[in-house]
C-alpha cells in the first residue's frame, strides 16, 4: 500500500531532527495503512491511512510528539479494532522488529521454548492436549494427537514440516506471522522438534510471497547467531535446525503428502494415505507437518497455560483463531478472537460491511474450498462443527465477503475451473471431474437440458466427494453445491434452450448424453 | 535477466543446493529466478548433475505453474484472479489489462516489454484486488493505478 514510500518520506523531511524507523509488521489493521507510530512517553501513538504527500503536514502537526491531524488514531493499543481482539499467537506481531531477537526476548520470545526444556516433552504434550488446539491448516485435526503419534514412533531421524504454502484466497495470517514475528514460529516449531524427537525442521513457504522468505531468511540467521538454532540450543543437550523451501505457485502442494512430495524434489502428486505422515511421512521417516498458525501458538499457550488457552471457544472449537477479513470488506485485516463469535459480527462489526456500500450477498469462508453461505446463515457461530453442520468449513480462517453484484454460477464454474487448473492429476474425479464440471455449469447457464444437468453435476459433486484422494477433489463441491442451494437463480437467468435436435443427440460412441448440445 | 543460459552458472546454482536430487524443486527455482524460465539445455544439465532421467526433471519442472517453458517479457505484471480479488473487480482489472497491453492473460507484448500472468493469490487480501509487478505486490489496484504502475512503456 505504499509503506515503502512514506518511510523513505519520513526520512527525507525529518530536517535534521534524530528519528529513528522502525519497520515493524503489520498489527493486522489493513484499513488504517500504511500506520505510521511514534513513541511518545512509552506510548505508541498511532497515525494512519498515511500517503507520503500526508508527511510534510504530519511534521507540520508535531507528530513526532503525539501532534493533532486528521490521521491520528490515538495509542496502538486503544484503537476499538485492536482492542477487542485476544491475541495469543499474534501477541507480538506489530509490536516488534520482526529481525531482532532482543526484541523478540523483551517481549516474552523463547519463554515457550524455555517452559519446554522445564516440562520436558511429556510435560508439554499435556499442556498443548489440555489447550485443545487443532491444526489450523483447515483440517482441525487434534495437535497434540499427532504429535504424541510422532513422539511415540521409533525413528532414528524424524522431521518437523511447517506448511507455510497459504494457498487460500482470503487467508494471509501465515504470511502475516513471518514477515511480522517470524521468530515465534522457530520457537514453535523448535518445541514441536523438541516434544516428538526431531532435530530437523523444513519450513514450506509459497513463491507469492517474496517479503516472507527475505524475514524468514534474516530471522533464521538472526536465531542461529543468538544460539536459539543449532546444536544443544542453550546449553539444553536439544538440537534443532530449520530449512527453508519455496514452493513454486501450485496450489496443490499445500495439501500435506504433496508438500512432501515437493519437499523431497518432485512434482507435487499426492500420495494415499496410510501410511500418516506422522508415522512415515519426509523421506519416510516420522513427520510433524503442521500449518504455521499451528506451530506458531504453541509458544504462548506453553507461556499462559494450555487450560487457559482451553477456557476460550465454545464446543470442540477451543482458544481462538486469527480470522482474516477479506474481499469486498470495508475494515479488512486480521482478527484474532476466540472461536464462537458469529460470522455477522465479525464482518459487521470488525469489517464494517462492505468496501462498496452495497448489501451483502455471499460470504465464503476456508477459500477456495469453502462454501458459500447467504445472508441468512450469517448469524452461524465461527466454530469448526457449527460451520460443518451447515456444509461449510471454517478451514484457516480467511472470510471473503462479496456484494450484491456478484454472479454466484461464475464463482461456482470458477470453483471448477481452479480444481481444473490445480489438480494434481493423479485421481481422476478431480482431474476429470472438474473439467467437465465447467463444461456441465456452461451447459446449466446457457439454459441446455438444465434439469438434466443439474442432475449430472449433483452426481459429478458426489463422485468427487467421494473418489478424490485429496481435498483438492473431494472439496471443491463444497462451494458449487452452496451456490446450487443457496443461489439457484443466479444459473436460471438466461431462459432455457428449447429442447430439440440435442435432446436425443448422441455421443461419438453412440450412447445418449444428457450434456450433449451447444456448448457455452 | 540474462538471456542467454549459461551452463556455468547453472552449476552454480545446482553446486549451492549441493546437487542433492532432493533439492531437484530448488535448483529449478534457482535458475528459474535468474532466467525467468527453464529451457531444455537448463533442464539437460539439472538431469545429468543429479544424476536423474530427463523425464523426471522433466515431469517436476512442468509441473509447477512458476517454472516458465519460454522466456517472459522484461516486466512481469501477475494479477491475482482467485476470490477476494474477483470481489473487488479482478475480472474487470484483468479484461483492461489485457486491452491496454493487447495481450491475452497468459502472453507477452509482440516488443517483449510486458508479461501478464495470472496468479492466485498473493496474500493481500484485505487490500484487494492485488497485483504483482516483478517482485513488488500492490493494492487496492484499479484501471488508473494499473496503467499507472505499468508506465508509458507499454502502450
Amino acid at each position: 500500500m505504499g509503506a515503502d514510500e512514506v518511510a523513505a518520506a519520513l526520512a527525507a523531511h525529518a530536517g535534521g531532527q534524530a528519528i529513528e524507523i522502525v519497520r515493524n509488521g503489520s498489527w493486522g489493521m489493513s484499513w488504517l495503512e500504511p500506520l505510521v507510530e511514534v513513541e511518545v512517553d512509552g506510548t505508541r501513538i498511532a497515525y494512519g491511512p498515511v500517503a507520503p504527500e500526508d508527511v510534510p503536514d504530519l511534521y507540520a502537526a508535531d507528530f513526532l510528539r503525539g501532534g493533532a491531524h486528521a490521521s491520528r488514531l490515538g495509542p496502538t493499543a486503544e484503537i476499538p479494532w485492536l482492542a477487542r481482539q485476544e491475541r495469543w499467537t499474534f501477541t507480538r506481531c506489530g509490536r516488534i522488529d520482526p529481525a531482532s531477537v532482543d526484541e523478540f526476548r523483551a517481549h516474552g520470545g523463547f519463554k515457550g521454548l524455555e517452559r519446554a526444556f522445564a516440562l520436558g516433552p511429556a510435560g508439554v504434550l499435556d499442556e498443548v492436549k489440555a489447550s485443545g488446539l487443532r491444526g489450523r491448516g483447515g483440517a482441525g485435526f487434534p495437535t497434540a494427537i499427532k504429535w504424541q503419534t510422532v513422539a511415540g514412533t521409533a525413528s532414528d531421524v524424524k522431521y518437523v514440516a511447517c506448511n507455510a504454502d497459504e494457498g487460500d484466497s482470503g487467508t494471509f495470517s501465515d504470511r502475516m506471522l513471518i514477515e511480522g514475528d517470524p521468530l515465534t514460529l522457530i520457537e514453535g516449531m523448535a518445541i514441536a522438534g523438541f516434544t516428538t524427537g526431531a532435530s530437523r525442521g523444513y519450513v514450506y513457504l509459497r513463491s507469492e510471497y517474496p517479503l516472507a522468505k527475505q524475514a524468514f531468511e534474516k530471522a533464521l540467521a538472526a536465531a542461529r547467531d543468538a544460539g536459539w538454532l543449532g546444536e544443544n540450543i542453550q546449553g539444553s543437550g536439544f538440537d534443532f535446525d530449520i530449512e527453508l523451501h519455496l514452493g513454486a505457485g501450485s496450489y496443490v502442494c499445500g495439501e500435506e503428502t504433496s508438500m512432501l512430495e515437493s519437499l523431497e524434489g518432485r512434482a507435487g502428486l499426492v500420495r494415499y494415505r496410510p501410511p500418516l505422515p506422522a508415522i512415515s511421512g519426509l523421506f519416510g521417516k516420522p513427520t510433524v507437518v503442521n500449518n504455521v498458525i499451528t506451530l506458531a501458538s504453541v509458544p504462548e499457550i506453553l507461556v499462559r497455560g494450555g487450560e487457559a488457552y482451553g477456557a476460550l471457544g465454545t464446543g470442540r472449537s477451543r482458544g481462538t483463531l486469527p480470522f482474516q477479513l477479506a474481499g469486498n470488506v470495508r475494515r479488512g485485516g486480521l482478527v484474532e478472537v476466540p472461536f464462537g463469535l458469529t460470522l455477522r459480527e465479525l464482518i459487521e462489526d470488525f469489517g464494517g460491511g462492505t468496501y462498496s456500500g452495497r448489501p451483502i450477498r455471499a460470504v465464503q469462508v476456508g477459500g477456495p474450498l469453502g462454501a458459500y453461505f447467504p445472508e441468512a446463515l450469517l448469524d452461524t457461530p465461527l466454530d469448526y462443527e457449527a460451520f460443518a453442520a451447515q456444509g461449510g468449513l471454517i478451514g484457516h480462517g480467511g472470510v471473503v465477503v462479496f456484494d450484491d453484484t456478484v454472479d454466484m454460477a461464475a464463482q461456482a464454474r470458477f470453483a471448477m475451473e481452479f480444481c481444473a487448473h490445480e489438480s494434481c492429476g493423479k485421481c481422476t474425479p478431480c482431474r476429470i471431474g472438474s473439467v467437465r464440471g465447467v463444461e456441465v455449469i456452461d451447459r446449466i447457464v446457457a439454459g441446455v437440458q438444465r434439469e438434466a444437468n443439474f442432475a449430472l453435476l449433483e452426481d459429478l459433486c458426489d463422485t468427487m466427494v467421494d473418489g478424490s484422494l485429496c481435498a483438492l477433489g473431494g472439496m471443491t463441491p463444497y462451494p458449487v453445491r452452496s451456490a446450487l442451494k443457496h443461489f439457484r437463480a443466479d444459473f436460471e437467468r438466461k431462459s432455457p434452450v428449447e429442447p430439440g435436435g440435442a435432446s436425443t443427440a448422441r455421443d461419438a460412441d453412440g450412447r445418449r448424453s444428457a450434456i450433449e448440445g451447444a456448448g457455452p | 535477466m540474462p538471456t542467454r543460459y549459461d551452463p556455468q552458472i547453472g552449476a552454480e546454482i545446482i553446486a549451492s543446493h549441493g546437487a542433492r536430487p532432493e533439492m531437484l524443486v530448488q535448483i529449478l527455482r534457482g535458475i528459474c529466478d535468474r532466467y525467468g524460465w527453464i529451457s531444455d539445455a537448463a533442464l539437460r544439465q539439472v538431469a545429468d548433475a543429479l544424476n536423474l532421467s530427463r523425464a523426471d526433471v522433466h515431469g517436476a519442472a512442468r509441473f509447477y505453474h512458476d517454472f516458465r517453458t519460454a522466456p517472459p517479457g522484461r516486466k512481469v505484471v501477475k494479477i491475482c484472479q482467485a476470490e477476494s480479488c474477483q470481489a473487488m473487480g479482478s475480472r474487470e482489472l484483468t479484461a483492461h489489462a489485457e486491452r491496454r497491453l493487447g495481450v491475452e492473460l497468459n502472453g507477452t507484448t509482440a516488443d517483449g516489454e510486458a508479461s501478464l500472468e495470472p496468479v492466485y493469490c498473493l496474500g493481500n487480501c484485505a487490500c484487494s484486488p492485488a497485483v504483482m509487478i516483478d517482485e513488488r505486490v500492490y493494492g487496492r489496484v484499479d484501471a488508473a493505478r494499473l496503467d499507472r504502475l505499468l508506465g508509458r512503456g507499454t502502450a
